[in-house]
């Protein structure tokens, strides 16, 4: 969704003539792509629930399920997309989460960015050898290094947290290759058929 | 389009840069400094310095009694103390630099330093 977009959206909406005329909405006008992202970003955040309802033996280490429809998307549609999926995920997940502009949403935050921003890297590696398990584990690792950035400079302004990056650090390799591996397969296994995910929009 | 894995050559590389990583990371991080000496506290003043090369027990006055410190094989720990709970003494041998007992009732610590103090929670 462009700002473009908004700026036009009256014009738009009164123009339509398919969709009913409620003059007190506002109707944003989407296109193909932003449904699209939409769609992606509903996919992430029932993986995102679905987690959460998996116990995890230490607050903050988690799967990161989502994260593997974000590489899909970015190895598909490119960075833009795949910000748009993973920041929209963050921020809808908070709101279903009820912890929108707490520390857990902050902590959210910061990792996807620091992945996106490791992200918009990592792509750019020549595809021929290097494909999703890379890109996984290292915004594994970014992820966490933006966590642990925020827990330190906001939470818990303390060195002894330091003890904590090697389990950290330890789970971002195991989940972030497990999260490659599965966006890897899944991306082989729809190459030839495409399934819904890849839709027309 | 011919089919082709989207697993790459060079994610195992990667893979082993994220092990390699990851172990140097648990290494720097969870081995800490070599100790060399154990700063004995009293009443929140120090009561003795004493380097650990030589084994050797410590009698340290507090206000419920008398603590006894062990040190031993370069490590150092509370051997006995009349605190109630006897959180101190279950705390074992301090072996790393940084790494502290404290016997809060009689107010008497051991806390071993060693040439580079990395983690000190009383720092902060």
């Amino acid at each position: 969704m462009r700002i473009e977009n908004r700026a036009k959206t009256v014009a738009a909406g009164s123009a339509r003539r398919s969709i009913p005329d409620h003059r007190s909405s506002i109707r944003l006008d989407t296109t193909a792509e932003d449904h699209h992202i939409a769609k992606m970003a509903a996919v992430a955040l029932g993986l995102t629930v679905l987690e959460n309802a998996i116990p995890s033996p230490l607050p903050g280490v988690k799967p990161g399920l989502a994260n593997i429809v974000t590489l899909i998307v970015l190895a598909r549609f490119g960075w833009r997309a795949a910000a748009w999926v993973s920041l929209l995920r963050v921020v809808a997940g908070s709101l279903l989460f009820g912890n929108f502009l707490a520390p857990g949403f902050f902590l959210s935050l910061s990792g996807a960015v620091c992945s996106l921003a490791v992200l918009a890297l990592s792509m750019h590696f020549p595809q021929r050898w290097f494909g999703a398990v890379t890109d996984s584990i290292l915004a594994a690792f970014a992820h966490i290094a933006g966590q642990m950035a925020v827990v330190y400079l906001w939470l818990i302004p303390h060195s002894g947290i330091a003890y904590l990056i090697p389990i950290f650090a330890t789970a971002a390799l195991v989940f972030g290759t497990v999260n490659g591996l599965i966006a890897a397969r899944f991306m082989d296994n729809t190459q030839n058929h495409p399934l819904p995910l890849e839709g027309e929009g | 389009m011919p089919f082709h894995s989207h697993i790459k050559p060079g994610d195992y590389l990667t893979l082993l840069g994220g092990v390699a990583f990851t172990i140097w990371v648990t290494v720097a991080v969870w081995s800490g400094g070599i100790a060399d000496t154990a700063l004995i506290r009293s009443g929140g003043k120090v009561f003795k310095e004493v380097p650990l090369s030589r084994d050797q027990q410590i009698e340290v006055p507090g206000p419920l009694g008398v603590s006894i410190i062990t040190i031993e094989k370069r490590r150092a720990r509370i051997s006995s103390d009349p605190s109630p709970r006897q959180y101190c003494v279950r705390q074992g041998w301090l072996q790393q630099a940084g790494e502290i007992a404290i016997c809060l009732p009689n107010e008497v610590s051991v806390e071993l330093t060693g040439g580079e103090k990395k983690y000190d929670s009383l720092n902060y």
